[in-house]
């Protein structure tokens, strides 16, 4: 079997995680999130081998590289992050109707990675800019990043559907975690997020001042990463300083992850240096 | 907020940040819709004049060093500092003590303390208890007293110090970044192969600059994989000084030479025009109100003298069209051929669309190559043979960055700083618990409780734990 095998397998062990988490929660059937869970470990792996063996085919072909050169591989990677933080999420909090909210962006991901006419599944030479041993360190802490608030994302669309009737039992409001632990959990999202976001623009900083000889150019993909920086930032001052907690961080969650996506798509539109990403 | 002072104040709060984070994200956006620093003639082309003019005194063709965003930066800035240390100075003596006050209240009035009573008095108790805590926290604390004992422990101290350590990195990073800018400079040179240079523009503002050593290009290779993608680009690098080379390096895309505080880098490449032709001079004359044209229409042949007056049409015979003169140019030139002088003009067909026409004085056969309908050649101008541009033999030159920036061991220094405090703001804590014991007349009354300054959760797991452990002993 070959990587594109593998891939277009997870894509759909993705929608089927994606299935029984949604029926779970609309058909109020708990029992359901525990084939979904294993559904989700399925596509992980799945994902994995298809990532790996993308890896070794690359090298087959004279072109070596890791598979994060551009929009097809970032995206399955960023599936794959997503699987991967959720998993961990699942296990830490044990609370799998977050997966409800979490799958089906994975999923999208794999499907808009295989399925658009626009993006190319070929594995590509890699141009002389991105032959750096600073690749890996900087893709692997963003999309990480961005998987974390993918999932503070979904968290907070939860909160603000629970919020509307919290006290209500029956139904799929009556199935979503408490208000504070969702609140909990959009903030520990965040935070390493965060954490990690702050790492992917340092990586980049020092990676782009080792082949550019500048370690900031305002290039619009690094100025969208400062703005969602900023987004967060005020979050975490908003939620520590000013107390703000509930449906505000959650807007300003979803706020940021608005933010996440345009750094990763929408500047794609924008001239600049991060041209890999085009479609 | 000792302090009463309003200024000191409005750069206390919180509101303050929170307003300032979400202008720099807001006003951030324009400069990547708008493109920066290029060409006024760019700008005024899409904006129109109005536009361009109320756009370039806002500084939106250079935002991010404009006065209003660096202003921005600089209230951030003010603000982090006013911040940290008005709450770092309400906080100093509870993080560096070398003993900490212990208020056992604190503790036992929480709502979430929990009591037991056991029959053995408070020494034993004490000696049963304080390994329980001990275990956990670095920081143990026995205080007896005559009705009873209290036993304090706390970790992680420090851990408060994160958030001032990620604010002093952030101050770092404008430092260091203001350094680059006032003592660093970011230019550009191309060097064709075999050729040297100690000279350099400055990006942006186009500026030259010399640097006390030279550059020679040894060669320039491009490889290319079998998709006709780029593979590499490659410059083979000679540092000269005073004639004698001192550093030899070949550099590609992501491994630049440093030389001094220097960094060169590959950042583009081309192939080099051919030679200018040497010819010799000729004498040229200047502009004048009026010319006296050739026209030649291909179709018949016929050769027709007509005088024309710069900026006003005239009528082609044979109804080939209008023709108006422009300008003057002294030195113009064709695919990077120098022509000399020329005038500039616009022929219109009578049918078809207006086409630019030059017409360099010295070239009277210059204007067949175009091909048209009606060959335009300026009358009783000196002539020189016209040779088209031949392809010479494919050389490249090298486009190199060159940078120098002292600030970038600051803006590093903040960076791992970053790294570290935003870790230990987020994931560290800072952990008290107390164990309060009353001795009554036969038996003892214990109460337990602990307080974290975050990661709430996992405390009361701790504390849970410990009672347990308590209960148990």
């Amino acid at each position: 079997m070959s990587s594109s095998h593998f891939l277009s397998i997870s894509t759909f062990v993705f929608a089927l995680a994606a299935f029984f988490y949604l029926a779970a929660l609309i058909f109020r059937k708990p029992r359901l999130t525990l084939p979904a869970r294993w559904t989700v470990v399925a596509a992980v792996v799945a994902t994995t081998a298809g990532l790996l063996l993308r890896w070794v085919e690359s090298y087959q072909m004279g072109i070596g590289h890791a598979p994060l050169s551009n929009l097809y591989e970032s995206l399955v990677f960023f599936a794959w992050t997503a699987g991967v933080m959720y998993l961990f999420v699942e296990f830490k909090y044990k609370n799998p109707l977050i997966g409800a909210f979490v799958t089906p962006i994975a999923f999208l991901a794999m499907a808009y990675a295989s399925m658009s006419p626009n993006i190319s599944d070929r594995i590509q030479p890699l141009v002389p800019a991105l032959k750096s041993n600073w690749l890996i360190a900087h893709v692997a802490t963003c999309f990480f990043g961005y998987a974390a608030f993918a999932i503070a994302f979904g968290m907070s669309i939860m909160y603000l559907i629970k919020a509307r009737n919290p006290e209500k039992i029956e139904g799929i409001i009556g199935h979503i975690p408490k208000l504070d632990l969702l609140d909990e959990l959009t903030h520990r999202m965040v935070l390493f997020g965060f954490l990690l976001l702050t790492g992917g623009i340092i990586t980049g900083s020092v990676w782009a001042n080792s082949a550019w000889g500048s370690y900031w150019s305002w290039d619009p993909k690094e100025t969208w990463s400062l703005i969602t920086w900023f987004v967060y930032a005020t979050l975490l001052h908003a939620r520590l300083m000013r107390g703000w907690e509930g449906k505000q961080i959650a807007y300003l969650s979803i706020l940021g992850f608005a933010a996440v996506l345009f750094t990763y798509f929408g500047v794609n539109l924008l001239p600049g240096l991060h041209s890999y990403g085009k479609v | 907020m000792k302090n009463a002072n309003p200024l000191w104040k409005f750069f206390c709060s919180v509101t303050l940040t929170i307003v300032l984070l979400l202008s720099l994200a807001i006003t951030s956006i324009i400069g990547t819709v708008i493109p920066q620093n290029e060409s006024p003639d760019a700008y005024l082309h899409a904006y129109g004049a109005f536009r361009y003019q109320l756009l370039s005194a806002l500084g939106i063709f250079d935002m991010y060093q404009s006065w209003w965003f660096q202003g921005l930066l600089l209230i951030l800035t003010i603000n982090i500092v006013v911040c940290s240390i008005d709450r770092l100075s309400g906080s100093w003596k509870l993080i560096f003590t070398r003993s900490p006050k212990i208020r056992p209240e604190r503790f036992t009035n929480r709502s979430d303390a929990r009591t037991l009573t056991d029959k053995r008095n408070a020494e034993e108790l004490v000696s049963v208890y304080e390994p329980i805590v001990a275990r956990r926290y670095g920081f143990c604390k026995v205080t007896r007293s005559k009705d009873g004992a209290v036993i304090y422990g706390e970790k992680g101290r420090l851990s408060r110090l994160g958030v001032y350590i990620v604010h002093l990195s952030v101050i770092l990073l404008l430092i260091g970044g203001l350094a680059g800018s006032f003592f660093g400079f970011e230019g550009y040179v191309n060097i064709a192969e075999g050729e040297a240079t100690d000279t350099i523009r400055i990006r942006n503002t186009g500026q030259i600059h010399r640097l006390d050593f030279q550059i020679r290009c040894d060669d320039f290779s491009l490889t290319l994989y079998e998709t006709g993608a780029p593979k590499e680009y490659r410059s083979a690098l000679t540092i000269l000084e005073g004639g004698q080379a001192v550093k030899q390096k070949d550099i590609i895309v992501n491994d630049p030479l440093r030389y001094r505080g220097i960094n060169i880098f590959q950042s583009s490449y081309g192939k080099l025009q051919p030679e200018k032709m040497p010819r010799p001079e000729t004498a040229v004359a200047g502009p004048a109100e009026a010319y006296t044209l050739n026209f030649t229409s291909r179709a018949s042949g016929m050769n027709y003298a007509v005088s024309a007056k710069v900026g006003v049409p005239v009528d082609i015979p044979e109804g080939l069209g209008k023709f108006v003169l422009m300008a003057y140019e002294a030195e113009t030139a064709f695919r990077g051929m120098d022509v000399g002088a020329s005038l500039k003009g616009i022929l219109t067909p009578t049918e078809g669309e207006p086409v630019e026409v030059l017409l360099p004085l010295k070239f009277a056969n210059f204007d067949k190559m175009r091909g048209g309908d009606v060959m335009i050649a300026v009358a009783n101008q000196p002539q020189e043979k016209f040779t088209s541009p031949q392809p010479a033999e494919e050389r490249y030159y090298t486009g190199l960055q060159v940078t120098n920036d002292p600030g970038v061991w600051l803006v590093y220094t903040g960076f791992i700083l970053m790294l570290a405090g935003c870790f230990v703001a987020f994931y560290l804590s800072h952990q008290q618990v107390c164990i309060v014991i009353e001795q009554l007349r036969k038996n003892s009354r214990v109460t337990f409780a602990g307080t974290t300054n975050r990661n709430k959760l996992a405390m009361k797991n701790t504390t849970e734990k410990m009672f347990k452990a308590m209960t148990d002993s």
